[in-house]
């Protein structure tokens, strides 16, 4: 069989049409197999979602009780057979939870990656590479400018400048889910052990990674009591990228900006957003990352979704591996 | 290499100039010789290398990447230098044990000819990681622009060693890198560096502004007075055939004024204004700012421009006469002792390229109000009060000097733009953009005439951030357009010390020193000024 007639593109998402399922689909669909827990790739409103039960329980907290109609978690490993077809989850090293999925019929596997990164993360399990006929890879950092620094590196960066500049607040700027717990999680295998305080939306994330035994140590809210005289001065405070720019920052001290963020690799995007530390910390592959893997999997083909498609794409083609792009829409380029 | 890399990465990124000095100073702190003292010399931009053309940095990524992967990437980042760091390809063996110092390199390309450059380049950065190939990309095209003057650096030299930065500025340019005395002096384990470079700069002395309420105080017998001229202040030094005109600052500036230099056949060290203009029976009838500007910031001077815009000094003060060793250094003397010898001394100038601030006559201070309110020359920006009996002494120091600047030029405009601040700021819409009427009368649109970031209340700032999020009408990353329409939007009251014409703005002017007076929340755009009204004020 020809791969195209095991998953296509649609504008639900990748659709299988053998099995009827459809794989992080952006629009409601009756049956979801949902890789991760990223609002733009794991949405409400689906008659029955797939995924591993952190994914799911993720879902839940973003959307509440009734996020699908059913639900069925799976876990690493395990083979569920989907009218008569094969599919196994493996982990994706991308944020607590996320799996790649393998879809496999008649001796054809294909491989969707999901979003996945290769660097080590205490807060979730390892890539795992899977061989296969056809890989799907990510290309939201498929340049190669993009090169993500160790990211032990980027935290001594920012304890240099707390401890360089005691009298300022640094507000570390990270995405709600995933990011901001690694980088939490990353301050302390640096070993401060003071407290950090969170943005409100932070809160609940952070409680449940905490559950999974992944330890964040002494976390405060980043709240202001009537008549609290704290003043945050030297503090290291975690909230969504957004709530720098937002009033909410105005509680804190001469406030420094830090971004962590594998967009922040360019100088120029630092400076539009008002970065004053750009912490290079990403949750997807870089350049090396994604050609080693490819590399490593050595599939027969490579389609290309979401990011910089045609820049991995002429890679794959210089390597002499057959690569297209999907052109996939409604996953969100910006988000890391 | 590293330490000077990161520096660069977080001094580009620090808008607030305390955060700069501190990371400046701390770096100093913690570098040993001659690391600091050429990155010290990179900064002020006083190292001399060879440079490498932007063509043989990209045969050498040519060689390494493919041309259509490189041209999405360039086409992505945008910047040549930070294109070549971020894609450099690391060798497939790392030759060398630890990656090079700046003073390695400084020192190594110092003795290399243009032909060897490139090869010394791409073997560095292969040694070099993201961040030190940025810096030494930067270096090597001499494009290191990082948002730090060489007075900012001075100030961190000052900070690192708790002196007053004008005793760095006076030593400066006796010093070389990788200026060893001078750390060692400011870490107290030398002695404070001699200056033995002949014409130094000497350490300007500055005034106080005015405040009407000092009147009581303030004696009309004791203060000459003289014309403020707007131009900008420098020393002229000429001293055992070295001839050197410094900024206010202490920057060498000489380079972009050979006109000047050539009429510097005196020993001694002048205190005046430069400006343009060109001499006429009654003396130089100096130009406006517009055209002096002409003349600054220019890495070489063409001859056009020196006969189009003949520059000149106006000389207020005498520092120096004669040489250091056989001379006298007049600071010390009062200053109308001061003046005295300076009216002998600029007499026998050339009459082209020095001429005197005349001193203004004056019984009270109702009397000089009144010259101050109507100056003989467009170009004068308001009056000098000097004591008699003040020596010069380098700073502010309050009292012997006052300046007393003219009223300011106001102007009601209406706000079209705002952008978030920096720092304290950064959540806040702090920066704005404000625009005046121009076209027919019954269909005027708005054309903007300048920014403004500062004139106003903390109270007055959260008004406008309030304003401009409730009346945004299109975002571009940090800024929005907001709401300016005959009825609906805010008038400021902008305050401004001058207006030149200018070829870079759409509405033909630019003003000077533009800053918030007042919000008035009470009139309509619609009254808002025309572009006419500020047309009017362009002189020359």
């Amino acid at each position: 069989m020809r791969p195209e007639e095991l998953l296509r593109p649609t504008p639900q998402g990748l659709c299988c049409p053998p099995g009827d399922f459809h794989i992080d689909p952006v629009r409601p669909v009756e049956r979801a197999l949902i890789t991760h827990g990223h609002a733009d790739h794991a949405r409400a409103g689906h008659g029955h979602v797939l995924a591993t039960q952190e994914t799911l329980d993720i879902m839940r907290l973003r959307y509440g009780e009734d996020f699908a109609g059913s639900t069925q978690a799976v876990t690493f490993g395990e083979t569920v057979t989907i009218n008569g077809l094969t599919v196994r989850f493996h982990p994706a090293g991308h944020v607590l939870g996320s799996a790649q999925i393998a879809v496999e019929q008649n001796g054809m596997r294909i491989v969707v990656s999901g979003d996945y990164k290769r660097q080590a993360d205490p807060t979730c399990q390892g890539f795992e590479p899977v061989a296969c006929d056809v890989f799907i890879t990510e290309a939201t950092f498929a340049l190669p400018v993009f090169r993500h620094p160790d990211a032990a590196h980027e935290i001594a960066l920012l304890l240099k400048s707390v401890a360089q500049f005691p009298e300022r607040s640094h507000i570390v700027g990270a995405y709600a889910l995933g990011k901001a717990q690694r980088v939490i999680s990353l301050i302390r295998q640096a070993g401060y052990d003071k407290p950090i305080y969170i943005h409100g939306a932070l809160q609940k994330l952070c409680d449940y990674y905490q559950s999974q035994g992944i330890d964040l140590g002494d976390l405060q809210p980043a709240t202001l009591e009537e008549g609290d005289s704290r003043d945050f001065a030297g503090a290291i405070v975690v909230g969504p990228p957004s709530a720098f720019v937002d009033r909410w920052a105005r509680r804190f001290p001469d406030p420094l900006a830090c971004f962590a963020s594998g967009w922040m690799r360019i100088r120029q995007r630092a400076k539009q957003q008002g970065v004053e530390l750009p912490l290079i910390i990403s949750d997807h592959c870089d350049w090396d990352e994604l050609t080693d893997t490819i590399r490593e999997i050595a599939p027969d083909e490579v389609w290309v979704t979401h990011g910089r498609e045609e820049a991995l794409v002429r890679w794959c083609t210089l390597a002499g591996i057959p690569a297209r792009p999907l052109h996939l829409v409604g996953y969100e380029d910006e988000g890391d | 290499m590293e330490g000077f890399a990161e520096l660069l990465d977080r001094l580009v990124l620090t808008p607030q100039r305390n955060g700069k000095i501190k990371l400046l100073a701390d770096y100093f702190r913690e570098t040993p010789d001659p690391e600091r003292g050429f990155a010290l010399a990179a900064i002020t931009r006083d190292l001399d290398l060879a440079s490498v053309k932007p063509a043989m940095l990209r045969a050498l990524v040519a060689e390494r990447v493919d041309p259509e992967l490189f041209a999405y990437s360039y086409d992505y980042v945008g910047d040549l230098a930070e294109t070549i760091s971020l894609i450099w390809p690391a060798p497939e063996q790392r030759r060398a044990n630890r990656p090079p110092m700046l003073s390695e390199i400084v020192e190594t390309l110092s003795q290399t000819s243009r032909r060897e450059g490139p090869l010394l380049v791409a073997r560095w950065l292969d040694d070099l990681d993201a961040s030190g190939r940025y810096a030494l990309l930067k270096l090597v095209t001499g494009g290191l622009r990082i948002g730090v003057s060489a007075r900012l650096a001075k100030q961190a030299l000052a900070d690192f060693g708790r002196v007053d930065v004008t005793e760095i500025e006076e030593l400066w340019h006796g010093l070389k890198p990788p200026y060893e005395t001078l750390f060692a002096w400011l870490e107290g384990r030398g002695t404070r560096p001699t200056s033995l470079a002949a014409a130094p700069f000497r350490p300007v002395m500055l005034a106080t502004a005015l405040d009407e309420a000092d009147f009581p105080k303030l004696d009309a017998a004791d203060y000459a007075a003289e014309w403020k001229w707007d131009g900008i202040r420098v020393q002229a030094v000429a001293e055992d055939g070295m001839r050197r005109i410094y900024s206010r600052t202490g920057d060498d500036i000489s380079h972009a004024f050979p006109d000047i230099l050539d009429a510097m056949d005196f020993e001694g060290a002048i205190d005046g204004e430069l400006l343009v203009g060109r001499l006429g029976e009654n003396g130089i009838v100096a130009g406006t700012f517009g055209d002096l500007q002409q003349r600054l910031n220019r890495k070489i001077v063409t001859a056009k421009q020196l006969s189009d815009y003949p520059a000149f000094v106006r000389a207020y003060d005498l520092l120096q006469e004669g040489n250091q060793e056989m001379g006298e250094d007049l600071r010390p003397l009062p200053f109308s002792e001061r003046r005295k010898r300076l009216d002998a001394f600029v007499e026998d100038l050339d009459p082209q390229r020095f001429d005197l601030s005349p001193l203004v006559a004056f019984s009270s201070f109702e009397e000089l109000a009144a010259f101050r309110s109507a100056p003989p020359h467009p170009i004068i920006e308001g009056l000098m009060l000097k004591r008699h009996d003040s020596p010069y002494v380098p700073g502010r120091p309050k009292g012997p000097w006052f300046k007393w600047k003219r009223d300011p030029f106001t102007v009601d405009a209406v706000i079209v733009y705002a952008q978030r601040g920096h720092g304290k700021r950064s959540s806040y819409y702090s920066d704005f953009t404000f625009a005046v009427w121009t076209g027919p009368e019954d269909d005027p649109s708005l054309v903007p005439v300048g920014k403004a970031y500062f004139g106003f209340t903390d109270e007055e700032l959260r008004l406008l951030d309030r304003f401009v999020r409730e009346n945004t009408t299109e975002r571009f990353g940090p800024v929005r357009a907001v709401r300016a329409e005959p009825d609906h939007g805010l008038v400021v009251e902008v305050a401004f010390e001058g207006l030149n014409r200018s070829t870079r703005h759409k509405s033909g002017v630019a003003m000077r020193f533009p800053r918030f007076s007042r919000l008035r929340w009470d009139k309509p755009p619609r009254e808002a000024d025309r572009l006419e009204a500020l047309e009017k004020l362009l002189i020359g």
